[in-house]
């Protein structure tokens, strides 16, 4: 039984679905296990968009020190915009809203990618830099109009299929391609090789630059695609309805236990934290704390886990 | 060859300053007076603040993502606690600057990844910024008040004070010894404590200071708007950022200029002003702030690929 145990506790993603099970066992003893089917129902609900956006953070931070993407909210928010403009609230037009937000994801992926390979900016600047033009466009072509998504998108968006949310379904199809280009293909090697030694992988032949074009356009695909389906699940696009993603994004990546310093990425983890970044508010929700509290309390839990393994990390 | 460079480096920021500065006036001369200049760099001052503060962080290889949140929080301690209990709001802003510096040691002790750190010190600084201030409001104590609208002569205030917070960072960063040890951190920490120095100590110093130069901003700020909201500097956290890498500092090697900093500042508030004269629509000005930021960087990476063709 040990070495079993022992086995689970040295993945490094067992970490955050721990603390994702302690937050939801501490809303269930509140409630003294009343609503459990509904808190783990909205935990996958929320914790799909949180998990999307995760999983492409993750490839970006996988590439090596300097990695990150801070345009995620701004592309979320363009595709989101453009898709329901496009699709206009007419039925039947789900397939090509989801055409026109993965088209504005590859295309501001690759907006990032040509500031930071042409202009040599670093990533944290150039993506800062192209999200404030994003964002021009999306207020651009917004004006405040409030559009609805189609009626069926909507009722996918929010509905459920075998009792499980659907957007967490897209979230766990998304996650299983992931996890097999990272683990059983050879483009994940070369991600891994790139962000663990990038003159060395250069050296090795394997084309870099490809490597991380495709890893920036991904990043904004599943960007766009989590603002496509959070616009069809809250009832239309909003300005701001990516920001708070910007910080969770980053979070769910460490708390995860993904490598900050590129290299080594973990998709389990990114699903642990997320559900852990719901449930975590919800359990100070629950336990009738004010908005600043929940906030702090929030911030203190997520440095407690990283400090939690970093020590963990230096004993091994 | 060295010295050079470094004038290459300062010249750039100074020249995208001038440029943008002189597209201004012709656009708008009634803007070429005392008060139009104090109005063009009014809100600069606190940017500038806070730009330093990053760039102390930004020195010793790590980066602050809590800045906005924490000048958003000093703010509203300034606007509530230090105006009606002076005592009490200058020992919690005491005890926020040590809480910086106590954040660098730890980020040092545990080596820890300091992105994250200060992403989640943002959700802290930010849910006691609404502990303090749950709506909009506070008033500036009038003191600050005072000093942030003096109508020193020869120049006006803003421009007083960008050369004031430039001096004194460049004398205390680029001219001390203790400012060469901390550039030194970031070049190569290694060295510096094979050199018999304490790292850990270094460490929360820079962030200290950081926590200085935030706590500095945010009465600034305060000083400028009259009233604080728990939300109210948020944006500075990339506006910091994008001011330490505008005025020539890099992100890794301790590469950091205190002058830039405080030019970049100025450009990036005054890009809004140059924007709103040239009867832009709203819509596209953020996008510009975007572009005008991506022009001057590849300016930059012209020059110094001239440089090293030179050398």
């Amino acid at each position: 039984m040990m070495p079993v145990f022992k086995m689970a506790l040295a993945r490094p993603w067992i970490w955050s679905w721990l603390a994702a099970a302690a937050a939801f066992l501490a809303v269930m003893a509140l409630t003294q296990g009343r609503g459990a089917g509904e808190l783990a129902y909205a935990a996958l609900s929320f914790g799909a968009f949180a998990a999307i956006v995760g999983l492409g953070q993750m490839l970006v931070i996988t590439l090596g020190p300097g990695n990150v993407d801070l345009s995620i909210p701004a592309t979320m928010t363009l595709a989101a915009t453009l898709a329901l403009k496009v699709m206009g609230s007419q039925s039947g037009t789900a397939l090509v809203g989801l055409c026109v937000a993965v088209g504005v994801g590859i295309a501001a992926g690759l907006a990032n990618f040509a500031l930071i390979y042409l202009l040599r900016l670093p990533p944290i600047i150039a993506t800062l830099a192209a999200s404030l033009v994003f964002q021009s466009i999306a207020i651009w072509s917004n004006r405040g109009l409030r559009i609805k998504p189609p009626a069926e998108l909507a009722g996918f968006a929010t509905g459920r299929s075998f009792g499980v949310p659907n957007v967490a379904l897209v979230g766990v199809l998304l996650s299983v391609v992931v996890w097999i280009v990272l683990e059983r293909a050879i483009f994940g090697r070369w991600l891994l090789a790139a962000g663990q030694n990038l003159r060395a992988a250069r050296l090795a032949g394997i084309p870099v630059e490809l490597v991380r074009a495709t890893t920036y356009v991904s990043v904004a695909v599943f960007a766009a695609i989590a603002g496509y389906l959070l616009a069809s699940f809250s009832g239309g696009a909003a300005l701001n309805m990516g920001q708070e993603y910007l910080l969770t994004s980053i979070a769910v990546v460490v708390i995860g236990g993904t490598s900050i310093a590129g290299g080594m990425s973990n998709v389990p983890g990114v699903w642990g934290a997320s559900l852990f970044m719901f449930l975590v508010v919800s359990m100070l929700n629950s336990y009738g704390f004010g908005a600043g509290v929940r906030m702090m309390l929030t911030g203190a839990i997520i440095i407690g886990i990283v400090i939690a393994a970093s020590t963990r990390r230096t004993r091994a | 060859m060295i010295a050079l460079f470094a004038r290459y480096r300062i010249l750039l920021p100074v020249l995208s300053l001038t440029v943008l500065l002189v597209a201004t006036f012709y656009l708008q001369p009634r803007a070429m007076s005392y008060f139009g200049v104090n109005l063009l760099f009014n809100l600069a001052v606190p940017i500038a603040l806070a730009t330093v503060a990053q760039m102390m962080v930004i020195m010793v290889n790590d980066i602050d993502l809590s800045l906005g949140a924490f000048v958003s929080l000093t703010a509203c301690v300034t606007a509530t606690l230090l105006n009606d209990t002076p005592l009490v709001g200058v020992l919690v802003l005491i005890a926020l600057i040590l809480a910086y510096a106590g954040i660098g040691a730890l980020i040092h002790a545990f080596d820890l990844p300091a992105i994250v750190v200060t992403l989640g010190m943002s959700f802290v600084w930010g849910g006691l910024a609404i502990m303090i201030l749950p709506s909009p409001g506070g008033a500036a104590p009038g003191w600050i008040r005072s000093v942030m609208t003096v109508k020193p002569p020869l120049a006006p205030m803003a421009v007083v004070a960008a050369i004031l917070i430039a001096g004194v960072t460049h004398l205390v960063i680029m001219r001390s010894g203790i400012g060469t040890i901390l550039r030194g951190v970031g070049g190569n920490a290694k060295s510096v404590q094979r050199a018999g120095w304490s790292l850990i100590r270094l460490k929360a110093l820079a962030y200290g200071l950081a926590g200085l130069f935030g706590v500095l901003a945010g009465m600034a700020l305060v000083g400028l708007a009259t009233s604080a909201d728990a939300n109210i500097a948020m944006r500075y956290t990339l506006l910091s950022i994008a001011g330490v890498i505008l005025g020539g500092g890099e992100f890794v090697g301790g590469r950091v200029s205190a002058v830039g900093a405080v030019i970049g500042a100025l450009t990036l508030a005054l890009a809004a002003s140059f924007l709103s004269f040239m009867r832009l629509s709203p819509d596209w000005q953020i996008g510009a702030q975007g572009a005008i930021l991506i022009l001057v960087l590849t300016a930059r990476l012209m020059f110094t690929r001239n440089d090293k063709e030179q050398g």
